[in-house]
C-alpha cells in the first residue's frame, strides 16, 4: 500500500475560505458521487479507502475485522507510530478490552453525575479569574483548556497541590509550538509522576481512579507503568478534545444567537441542543484510522485484508440522508441529533462520552449567562487548528 | 414491544442510559447494561428505538408485534 499512485487524489483536511465551522465542501461531493473512494494521505505516504457516508462509517467501525492497532502494516498513518498499551484506543481485543473493563465504571453515567458540581465549581473559580482580569482574554488559556484537565485531575485523583505541575505538563503536550524534545520531557514527567502515584495510591488507597489502578496492578492485571499509561491516555484523550468543543461550541453560538434560548429550556432540551453540537462540529477532522484484517464488503466495494481506512466522521455527521438536507445546519432542536458518530461506533467509541457531555452541559449555557455580552474581541481574529488531528480555536480572544 | 439485551457486547457507553434511564441501568461494579423493563409501556418506545438506533455495540435488539 505504500505506493503512490498520481491518479489518486491527496486527502485535504483544508476548510473552504470563510467556513471555519464546517468541514471541507468536497467531502460532500464524496458522499454522493464517490462514498468509499482511494485517497492518497499525502506526498510518497500511504493510499487508504476514504468514508464519508454515515452508514458505511458506522459499518466499518463495527466490523470486527478491522484493527486500529497502529504497528500493524497497512495502518493509514503518514509516519510510523507506536503506543504504549495503556493508550489502548490503538490496541486491538482482547488488550483493549482488558484496559477499557478496568475503566467502564469510571465513566458510568450516575459517577459522572457526582462530578456535575464539582465540574461547575472549578468552572466558576476560572470564569472569576478571567472576569477579574478583564478583556481581551483568550478564552482557551483562561477555561477551555484548563478546565477538562482539572476536571481529569479531580477524575484521577491528583492532589489539589499537584493540580498546577499537572496542568503545566499536559499543556506542553498539546502545544504546537514547543519542540518535539520538549513535548517528551512534559510526557516522560508526567509519566513519572504518574507512577510515583500509582505506587502511593498502592500503599494508602483512597477512593479515586488511581487507587483503583493500583488494585488492578496487586492484581497483576498490568503493570504500575501500565496504570500510569492509562492515567496519561485518559489526560491525552478528554483534554484537548473537551477543549475544543467548549471554544467551538462558544463560537457556533455566537454565530447563531437565535438559538441560545434552547440551552435555557429544560434539562432534556440541553442535552439535545450539546449532542447537535457535538455533530455539527466534529471536532476529530482527521477521521479514524483503522486496517482491514480480513476481506469484507462496506457497499458495493471489497475491501481487502491490509488495506487502510480512513473514517471521516465530520462528513459522515453531515450525511443529508441520515440529518436530511438541512444537515449542514445548526438546529438545536434536531431530533435525531443523537444519531451523530463524534465519539466514533463499535468498541471503540469514547468511553469518556459522559465526561464530555456532563461538561460542555455545564459550562455552555453558563458561559452566555455569566457572560451576555460576550464576543470575539473588536480588531482580533479567531486562529483555528487547520492541521491538527482534533480541530479548535488555537486562541479565541474574547471581550464582555 | 419487547426488548433484549446482549450483556457480553455491551461496552458501556451509558447512552441507553441517558436516552430512557426508565428502561436501562448500569451494573455499579462495570458500568455494563442492566435492563430494567422488557416490555416497556408505549411511552418509552421512541426512546427506547433510539437507544438500539446509537447503541455503539448493538448491544440493544428490539421486536414489535
Amino acid at each position: 500500500m505504500a505506493t503512490t499512485d498520481p491518479g489518486v487524489p491527496v486527502l485535504s483536511m483544508a476548510r473552504d475560505e470563510g467556513a471555519p465551522l464546517d468541514p471541507p465542501r468536497q467531502y460532500e461531493g464524496f458522499r454522493r458521487e464517490a462514498p468509499i473512494t482511494r485517497v492518497s494521505l499525502g506526498q510518497d505516504a500511504p493510499t487508504a479507502w476514504l468514508v464519508t457516508r454515515w452508514e458505511d462509517a458506522r459499518a466499518v467501525l463495527a466490523n470486527p475485522e478491522v484493527s486500529t492497532d497502529l504497528t500493524r502494516p497497512g495502518y493509514p498513518a503518514r509516519t510510523p507510530m507506536t503506543m504504549p498499551p495503556g493508550f489502548f484506543l490503538f490496541q486491538d481485543d482482547p488488550v483493549h478490552d482488558l484496559f477499557r473493563k478496568v475503566l467502564t465504571r469510571e465513566f458510568m453515567v450516575k459517577r459522572i453525575e457526582a462530578l456535575r458540581a464539582p465540574t461547575a465549581r472549578i468552572f466558576d473559580g476560572l470564569m472569576d479569574e478571567m472576569i477579574a482580569q478583564g478583556p481581551v482574554t483568550d478564552f482557551v488559556e483562561a477555561v477551555a483548556l484548563p478546565l477538562p484537565s482539572l476536571v481529569i485531575s479531580e477524575l484521577l485523583g491528583v492532589p489539589y497541590a499537584d493540580h498546577a505541575f499537572f496542568q503545566e505538563h499536559s499543556k506542553v503536550l498539546i502545544d504546537t509550538t514547543v519542540t518535539g524534545e520538549q513535548k517528551a520531557t512534559a510526557q516522560a514527567a508526567l509519566g513519572d509522576y504518574l507512577e510515583t502515584l500509582v505506587q502511593q495510591r498502592r500503599k494508602e488507597p483512597r477512593d479515586d481512579l488511581i487507587t483503583r489502578l493500583g488494585e488492578q496492578v496487586d492484581a497483576g492485571t498490568f503493570s504500575a507503568r501500565d496504570a500510569a499509561d492509562v492515567g496519561a491516555f485518559l489526560l491525552f484523550a478528554g483534554h484537548e478534545t473537551t477543549a475544543n468543543m467548549i471554544g467551538l461550541g462558544v463560537l457556533a453560538l455566537l454565530d447563531h444567537p437565535d438559538q441560545l434560548s434552547r440551552l435555557y429550556a429544560g434539562q432534556a432540551e440541553l442535552a439535545t441542543a450539546i449532542e447537535e453540537l457535538l455533530r455539527y462540529l466534529t471536532i476529530a477532522q482527521s477521521g479514524l484510522a483503522r486496517v482491514a484484517t480480513e476481506d469484507f464488503s462496506v457497499g458495493d466495494t471489497t475491501i481487502r485484508a491490509g488495506d487502510g481506512l480512513i473514517i471521516m466522521l465530520n462528513s459522515a455527521n453531515r450525511d443529508e440522508t441520515v440529518f436530511s438536507a438541512t444537515a449542514d445546519d445548526l438546529d438545536l432542536t434536531r431530533s435525531n441529533a443523537r444519531q451523530h458518530i463524534a465519539f466514533g461506533y463499535g468498541i471503540h467509541q469514547c468511553l469518556g462520552q459522559p465526561l464530555a457531555r456532563m461538561e460542555l452541559q455545564v459550562v455552555l449555557p453558563e458561559v452566555f449567562r455569566r457572560m451576555p455580552e460576550l464576543r470575539v474581541a473588536d480588531g482580533h481574529e479567531v486562529v483555528y487548528k487547520s492541521h491538527a488531528a482534533a480541530y479548535g480555536p488555537a486562541f479565541l480572544p474574547v471581550s464582555w | 414491544m419487547q426488548v433484549e439485551v446482549d450483556v457480553p457486547k455491551c461496552v458501556a457507553s451509558g447512552q441507553c442510559v441517558l436516552i430512557a434511564p426508565d428502561v436501562f441501568d448500569q451494573r455499579d461494579e462495570d458500568g455494563i447494561v442492566v435492563l430494567l423493563d422488557d416490555s416497556p409501556p408505549v411511552e418509552q418506545y421512541a426512546a427506547v428505538r433510539e437507544s438500539a438506533l446509537v447503541c455503539p455495540a448493538a448491544a440493544i435488539t428490539v421486536s414489535e408485534r
